[in-house]
C-alpha cells in the first residue's frame, strides 16, 4: 500500500515549518516520526497534498529538568522518553506509558508530540498526559502560547491547534501525589488499546472512551468524597460515549472500564 | 490511477541520498515512496520483505542509525542523510554475524518469511540490552510476527546469540 500522491518537505526549523504550513494551510501536514500518519495515507484514510517533514529539527527533542515541571521536546521519541532518567525519577507514569507504547521499533520512530497533535483517542499518551495535566506550548508564525491538555482536544483527530502552528513542548508538573497506574487492554501486544486507564493521585483518564481522550470525573468526585476503590470504579462509564468497533462493542468497553478504572486505582494505592 | 504502486516512476520527485550497509546510495525517487521499497527496488536489496505493509509484522524491519525501525512505515526521503542496515549487511567477510549463526544454530525460522527482520529486531535489542531475560526477549520482539509461530525457537536464538557475544567480548 501506497500513499497518494504528495509533496515532500523538510523542514530545517521550526520557523520554516510554521512558515510552510502558513503556505500550505489545510493542504499540509506535519510529519515527525509518522507511525500514526503514514499508516493512515497508506490506507488511504488520509491524503494530505504537502507533507512537512520534522525530522531535522533535533533541537525538539530532549526531556529537561524546569523545577516545578518537567520540559519535554515535542519530538521527543517514546524510546527516550521510556528511558529517560528524569522521567522515571520524577513522573514515573509517563515513562512507564511510553514503553507501553507499540513495539520497539514504533518507540523507535514515534514522538510524544506526535502523538497528542495526532489526537487519537485510541493514542496511550493523550490520556497519560491529560491525568499529569500536562501543559503545552505552541508556536505559530504570530509567536508561542500555552495550552492547558484539558483544553487541547476538540474531537477525533481535531485539537484547537491553528494550521500553521506547531506544538513545540510538553510541560508535565512534577506530580504532587505518588501513587500512580497504568492499566492498558489490548487483543495482542502491538495493538491500540481497547481502553486503558491512568492514575496519577486523584486525577483518572481514560483511554479510547470517546471522542477525546476523558478525564473519569465522576470516578474522581467519588474519591473526593471518600468513596472506596471499587465503589469509585463503578462509575467509571459515566458520562463516556465509546464507539463500537471490530474489536469490542460500547458494553464491553464500559465494562473494561470499570475493570480497568479498579485495578489502575487499586495498583496506584500501593506506589501512594 | 496512480502510475507505478511503487513510486519508481516520479512526477514529482525528491533527492534520497542513503547509506545502506556502508554504501552510498543516491537517486532521485518519488516523494511518496517507502524506505522498504526503496531498499528493494533502487538498492536491489531484497532480503528486506514486506509483510502486513500495516506496521505490524515487522518483516520490513531494518536499522536506521542502529536502531530498529519498520521500513514501510519510513518515507525514503525521511531516512535521506542517514544510515541504514538491512540484513544483507551482517555478515562480515563470509562470517556470519552471531545472531545469524545463533538462528542457524538454534533452527530459529521455519518458512524464513519473518527471518530477515526477526534477526534485525534482535541485533537492535541485544544493542540496547546484552543480556536480556527470557521475557525481555519476548517483550522486545513484540513489533514481529512469525506466522510458522515459531517463536520458541526464535528465542533461544537470541539468547544464544546474546551468549555468543558475550564470549566473544570477554
Amino acid at each position: 500500500m501506497i500513499p497518494s500522491v504528495f509533496t515532500y518537505k523538510r523542514a530545517g526549523s521550526a520557523e520554516e515549518a510554521c512558515d510552510l504550513a502558513a503556505e500550505y494551510g489545510e493542504d499540509a501536514k506535519y510529519l515527525a516520526g509518522g507511525h500514526s500518519l503514514l499508516p493512515l495515507m497508506k490506507l488511504r484514510l488520509a491524503a494530505p497534498e504537502v507533507i512537512i517533514d520534522l525530522s531535522a529539527l533535533r533541537d525538539l527533542s530532549y526531556v529537561t529538568d524546569q523545577g516545578s515541571y518537567v520540559a519535554i521536546g515535542a519530538l521527543t521519541r517514546h524510546h527516550d522518553v521510556e528511558h529517560s532518567d528524569l522521567l522515571a525519577r520524577e513522573v514515573p507514569l509517563l515513562a512507564h506509558a511510553a514503553g507501553q507504547v507499540g513495539d520497539p521499533q514504533i518507540r523507535h520512530r514515534g514522538t510524544i508530540g506526535g502523538s497528542v497533535a495526532h489526537a487519537d483517542p485510541a493514542s496511550d499518551l493523550p490520556a497519560v498526559l491529560l491525568a499529569l495535566d500536562a501543559t503545552l506550548v505552541a508556536r505559530g508564525t504570530d509567536g508561542a502560547r500555552e495550552i492547558g491538555i484539558g483544553e487541547f482536544f476538540q474531537g477525533l483527530f481535531e485539537t484547537v491547534l491553528e494550521p500553521g502552528e506547531l506544538l513545540t513542548e510538553i510541560r508535565v508538573p512534577k506530580p504532587p501525589a505518588a501513587g500512580w497506574s497504568f492499566q492498558k487492554f489490548t487483543q495482542r501486544a502491538i495493538d491500540w488499546a481497547i481502553v486503558g486507564v491512568a492514575v496519577q493521585g486523584n486525577h483518572v483518564a481514560l483511554v479510547n472512551m470517546g471522542g477525546t481522550p476523558l478525564r473519569a470525573t465522576t470516578v474522581e468526585a467519588a474519591l473526593a468524597d471518600g468513596a472506596s476503590t471499587a465503589d469509585a470504579a463503578a462509575h467509571a462509564a459515566d458520562g463516556t460515549s465509546a464507539a463500537a468497533d471490530i474489536r469490542a462493542s460500547r458494553e464491553y468497553r464500559e465494562h473494561l472500564a470499570r475493570v480497568l478504572v479498579s485495578r489502575a486505582l487499586t495498583e496506584a494505592g500501593t506506589r501512594a | 490511477m496512480d502510475s507505478d504502486p511503487r513510486g519508481t516512476e516520479s512526477e514529482q520527485s525528491v533527492k534520497v541520498d542513503l547509506t545502506v550497509n556502508g554504501k552510498d546510495i543516491t537517486a532521485d525517487v518519488e516523494d511518496r515512496m517507502l524506505l522498504v521499497h526503496f531498499l528493494r527496488d533502487v538498492a536491489d536489496l531484497t532480503a528486506t520483505n514486506v509483510g502486513c505493509d500495516t506496521t505490524s509484522c515487522g518483516a520490513c524491519t531494518v536499522l536506521l542509525d542502529g536502531e530498529s525501525v519498520k521500513s514501510c512505515t519510513v518515507l525514503a526521503a525521511q531516512a535521506s542523510g542517514h544510515e541504514i542496515t538491512t540484513v544483507e549487511g551482517l555478515a562480515s567477510n563470509g562470517t556470519m554475524h552471531p545472531v545469524q549463526q545463533a538462528f542457524h544454530e538454534q533452527h530459529g525460522l521455519q518458512c524464513g518469511f519473518c527471518t530477515p527482520g526477526m534477526v534485525m529486531a534482535i541485533v537492535s535489542l541485544l544493542k540496547e540490552n546484552p543480556h536480556p531475560t527470557e521475557e525481555q526477549v519476548r517483550t522486545g520482539l513484540e513489533g514481529n510476527l512469525c506466522r510458522c509461530t515459531g517463536y520458541h525457537n526464535i528465542v533461544r536464538a537470541a539468547l544464544a546469540a546474546s551468549e555468543m557475544s558475550a564470549e566473544v567480548s570477554s
